[in-house]
């Protein structure tokens, strides 16, 4: 699964930023999901609960805390703000799984809702990203 | 945001490929998907694992070159490339089909980096890289993200092709990264610009590819491609550079 992609690059950053922060035991890593994406929260919380080195002396009773941060578009054409569910609702089963790998396909499959551009900004809501690594020193 | 976990997971995917070859020129229409699609198509004929990433997002043509259906990546941990005339190949075709992908600068970054972190190579003698046209957002990111990645150069005797390829070339070696050497491609007559630029750069010059007037009939069919003299004067050109 490409969750599982996602989820090796989770706990990697976690480490980096363990490792700069001189972090010797990770307790909570916050990681956002936006919502562009349409990864399963359960599906992602497994892949990254599996993908966990066992045994990592770092990596012990880790909590992982999944947000799912909504997307927000902004048309640079005529500067209409939109979410997903006004355009994401009629996308076909393919289209929605392009998006799902390369989030920027977006570009590709939805338009505008009041002009029909594809030239939007996702203001927020892509991709995967760790907003929060907690733990002691 | 603390961390942008894409990036941790790119050099992983890649440690079991020996070399990472960026084929690049700067202009657009000189021949580098050809080129790329070539020596792909050639070091997997000699026997090579090979890889082939065609990273022009918004005009990919690699898939139409070698003849690729469009037949979806396996999902094992990631994305599996397809295996297709012995090359492991991967393009933003999958998910496009013929549908324009209109990519803005940070766009075309998002997903080069998306592509680097989910795509599981494997093991492979080679990954060809085929870059976009010009020394924006792609060809930064090859070099910031792609630490082991020598560039290819390819030009033809055009001065507005020359003009482009000096900058990139100017990039490429304020940035440090090895450059294979320079190809000049689509020959007519007998000057030798390209040649005199690799030597003024101190540069590995190659050697020069006929412009094929049959070479648009070879296209989708692998067996004709590798016949024809673009194809075979490639391979023996790179020999020495990339040993087989």
């Amino acid at each position: 699964m490409h969750e599982f992609a996602l989820a090796e690059g989770v706990i990697a950053t976690a480490l980096d930023v363990a490792e700069k922060e001189g972090l010797k035991r990770i307790s909570r890593i916050g990681v956002a999901i936006g919502e562009l994406q349409q990864i399963e929260r359960e599906l992602f919380s497994q892949a990254i609960t599996e993908i966990m080195p066992e045994g990592h002396p770092q990596l012990i009773d880790v909590d992982i805390d999944l947000r799912i941060e909504p997307a927000r578009f902004c048309c640079r054409s005529c500067g209409r703000e939109f979410g997903f569910a006004e355009v994401g609702g009629e996308l076909a089963e393919e289209e929605s799984e392009a998006i799902h790998f390369v989030p920027e396909l977006a570009h590709t499959y939805l338009r505008c809702p009041a002009c029909e551009s594809p030239d939007f900004e996702v203001t927020k809501g892509r991709g995967v990203w760790i907003e929060t690594v907690e733990g002691s020193e | 945001m603390r961390g942008d976990p894409r990036l941790s997971v790119i050099d992983r995917r890649l440690e079991k490929v020996e070399r990472i070859v960026a084929v690049t020129g700067g202009k657009g229409g000189i021949g580098k998907s050809m080129v790329a699609s070539c020596l792909a198509l050639n070091l997997a004929r000699s026997g090579q694992k090979v890889g082939l990433l065609d990273l022009d997002l918004t005009g990919p043509c690699d898939h139409l070159i070698l003849g690729i259906g469009t037949s979806f990546p396996e999902e094992e941990f990631g994305l599996v490339p397809p295996l297709a005339s012995g090359i492991r190949f991967m393009s933003i075709t999958y998910f496009t089909g013929e549908q324009p992908a209109p990519l803005r600068g940070t766009d075309v970054s998002n997903a080069l980096i998306e592509l680097l972190a989910i795509v599981q190579w494997g093991e492979l003698d080679f990954l060809v890289i085929d870059m976009p046209p010009g020394l924006g957002d792609a060809l930064l990111d090859a070099v910031r993200l792609l630490r082991r990645a020598e560039f290819l150069v390819v030009s033809t005797a055009s001065l507005v092709v020359l003009e482009t390829v000096k900058r990139s070339l100017g990039l490429l070696e304020q940035v440090g990264v090895p450059i294979v050497g320079v190809v000049e491609n689509m020959r007519r007559g007998k000057g030798k610009a390209v040649e005199e630029l690799a030597v003024q750069r101190d540069l590995p010059f190659l050697g020069s590819l006929p412009f094929d007037e049959g070479l648009e009939e070879a296209l989708g069919n692998t067996e004709k491609l590798a016949r024809t003299a673009v194809a075979s004067g490639l391979m023996k050109m790179v020999q020495n550079r990339l040993p087989t």
